[in-house]
């Protein structure tokens, strides 16, 4: 589910990041409001139990295989919006940058993409509604796993239009969303489960700290109208600057319009995944194709501002590249090497 | 198990990494930041198609390793450990995209394999250079640097906790799961059930500890602001280090190197 940095174009990072770090002040400015300066050890400590947490693993019901804990419901359920969505933040940037799960670039996008949702759609208007004043252990149940779905998946929609968006992968709209959703109904599922049994077990044992939580951030605080204002600034700056960048590559264009024709051609990638039969795959493919694939060159070259189609360039681009890395390789070891004798 | 103590292990290495006494970590946090940044972007700005123009940018992550004297073969794993996910939805470029872009005599590459090959490039310099920045700086001075350079303040103070706080509680989440499978026949006792009861002490736990911590801190004179005795400033060393690599990063961008270095050797044999 993290997006990886490889993947996004900067201005689909860049835009991600600037309604995070937007959002991030936002919360930032709501919590020193609440002048509740207990929440600030509190936030840390349970970004801490989420980790913590994911390290225990269960057994999922039918199937044998164990899952763990994501995290953002529960957050949301003890903390409120703006603290768990503070603290899911600083989550995901530790999962950044010492376990490379997702990137610095990416960072943006896997905060909007896994704290926004849960913090700021699924919280206040699935589990909040269902859940009330007066929990029971029923209504938990459902509320918790209602919200966790519907935060996955519109996390997972997140990440396919990012993807799609980027251009990098050449993975078509349609079939990105027919991979991502169903996996994410099943993990949103366990999830929901899961945030139930921790919700439920704390309402019985300590019936006041959810208490305190709904308290703390009650649905009429939560402002509407800012959201969804903000909502739309970055729908007009994600807007604006996609086309920009569809103009500058309009390939990104063309990909969508031939792949999603080509959809029966998709059924086979699942047992073509390793990489050698991929290539077997693609030399008996060659002929059907081969009319098709020829008008599609065709739009590449003008379309697209790959500069060398001539084999003379490519040759000397490869042994540039070669040589080049071995200049690299080479700067390496003499920096080593003068480190050592240092 | 090996697994949740292998990765807990790696935390505690990385900070350890981070303590040594280079050239590279005396810089400044803040000039770390930026330069990283600064090369994240500049790497993924490449058109999806793009090898060549990618491969002088391997400079960065091998100047900085050797001269912070960092386990060139550990990142590379942890680098490969992370691929899949890049590697799953790269993958479909061949698959999609099959038309020829390079003849090499009678041999054609697609699209596809191209911007596969791209992808997994970008991937490492960019996971490359984010492992690299916490190996050379550690997290807490990450922490000031964001601080410093604009970040809110309650966001900053509460990575630091979540940090601190993370080795004490994955300690503790270790000890539950070894007690459950001491106990676990047959995998009795592995299910959601026996889940929500564990986790939901270990968070009781945790709460009661959040308090006593808060308390604790309250006795001390915490008034919301966390000092830090380390100073920083900005040093000339530390500009020079974001200008010269930013400019060498915008110069890398724009001339394509190797092209520029083949066409040479291929001028010299002719």
């Amino acid at each position: 589910m993290h997006m990886a940095d490889a993947l996004i174009s900067p201005a689909v990072g860049g835009t991600m990041w600037a309604a995070t770090a937007g959002l991030i002040g936002y919360c930032s400015k709501k919590v020193k409001e609440e002048l509740d300066d207990r929440k600030i050890p509190l936030m840390g400590v349970l970004g801490a139990f989420i980790f913590a947490a994911q390290m225990i693993n269960f057994t999922i019901p039918g199937t044998g295989s164990s899952g763990h804990l994501g995290g953002g419901m529960i957050l949301t359920i003890l903390l409120g919006p703006y603290a768990a969505f503070l603290t899911m933040a600083s989550v995901l940037t530790i999962q950044a940058l010492f376990f490379a799960d997702g990137g610095l670039l990416a960072l943006g996008c896997n905060i909007f993409n896994l704290g926004f949702f849960p913090c700021f759609i699924a919280y206040p208007f699935i589990y909040k509604k269902i859940v009330g004043n007066q929990p029971t252990r029923r209504k938990i149940l459902i509320g918790a796993t209602l919200a966790a779905v519907v935060g996955l998946q519109m996390g997972a929609f997140g990440v396919v239009l990012e993807t799609v968006f980027s251009g990098i992968s050449e993975l078509p709209f349609g079939t990105f969303v027919l991979l991502m959703q169903p996996i994410h109904l099943a993990i949103g599922i366990v999830e929901g489960l899961v945030t139930a049994a921790v919700v439920v077990f704390v309402w019985r044992a300590r019936p006041e700290i959810l208490e305190k939580a709904a308290v703390s951030a009650p649905l009429g605080e939560l402002s509407i109208k800012n959201i969804l204002v903000g909502l739309l600034v970055v729908t007009v700056i994600t807007g604006g600057a996609l086309s920009w960048f569809a103009s500058t590559y309009p390939d990104g264009l063309e990909w969508s319009m031939f792949h999603t024709a080509g959809t029966e051609e998709l059924e086979e990638p699942e047992k073509g995944l390793h990489t050698s039969l991929a290539e077997i795959q693609e030399k008996t493919a060659f002929l059907p194709d081969y009319g098709f694939r020829e008008a599609e060159t065709e739009v590449a070259v003008e379309g697209e501002a790959w500069p060398a189609i001539d084999s003379g360039t490519t040759v000397s681009g490869l042994i540039g590249g070669v040589l080049t890395l071995a200049m690299v390789a080479l700067l390496g070891f003499a920096l080593k090497k003068r480190d050592k004798t240092a | 198990m090996t697994k949740i103590e292998s990765t807990f292990f790696d935390i505690g290495y990385m900070d350890r990494l981070s303590t040594q006494e280079t050239p590279i970590h005396r810089l400044d946090p803040r000039a770390k930041l930026l330069t990283t940044l600064i090369f994240i972007v500049v790497v993924v700005s490449f058109d999806k198609h793009e090898i060549s123009g990618l491969v002088p940018f391997f400079v960065y992550p091998v100047v900085m390793i050797a001269l912070g004297n960092l386990p060139l073969v550990y990142l590379l794993k942890k680098i490969l450990l992370v691929a899949p996910f890049a590697f799953l939805i790269g993958i479909f470029n061949p698959l999609l995209d099959r038309e020829l872009l390079i003849h090499l005599g009678p041999v054609g590459i697609s699209g596809g394999w191209i911007s596969f090959a791209s992808i997994m490039i970008r991937f490492t310099l960019t996971v490359g250079a984010t492992l690299i920045l916490i190996a050379s700086t550690g997290f807490n001075a990450v922490c000031m640097a964001l601080e410093k350079i604009g970040g809110p303040r309650v966001f900053a103070i509460q990575l630091l906790f979540l940090y601190r706080y993370l080795f004490v509680l994955v300690d503790e989440a270790f000890r539950l799961v070894r007690a459950r499978s001491l106990r676990s026949f047959g995998g009795r006792g592995m299910g959601i059930k026996a889940f929500g009861s564990l986790v939901g002490h270990l968070l009781l736990r945790t709460l009661d500890r959040a308090q006593r911590i808060h308390l604790a801190m309250l006795s001390r004179g915490f008034d919301g602001k966390i000092r830090l005795m380390r100073p920083s400033k900005m040093q000339i060393a530390d500009i020079c280090f974001i200008l010269g690599w930013s400019t060498l990063f915008v110069l890398m961008r724009l001339y394509n190197i190797p092209q520029f270095i083949g066409k040479l050797v291929a001028g010299l044999v002719q």
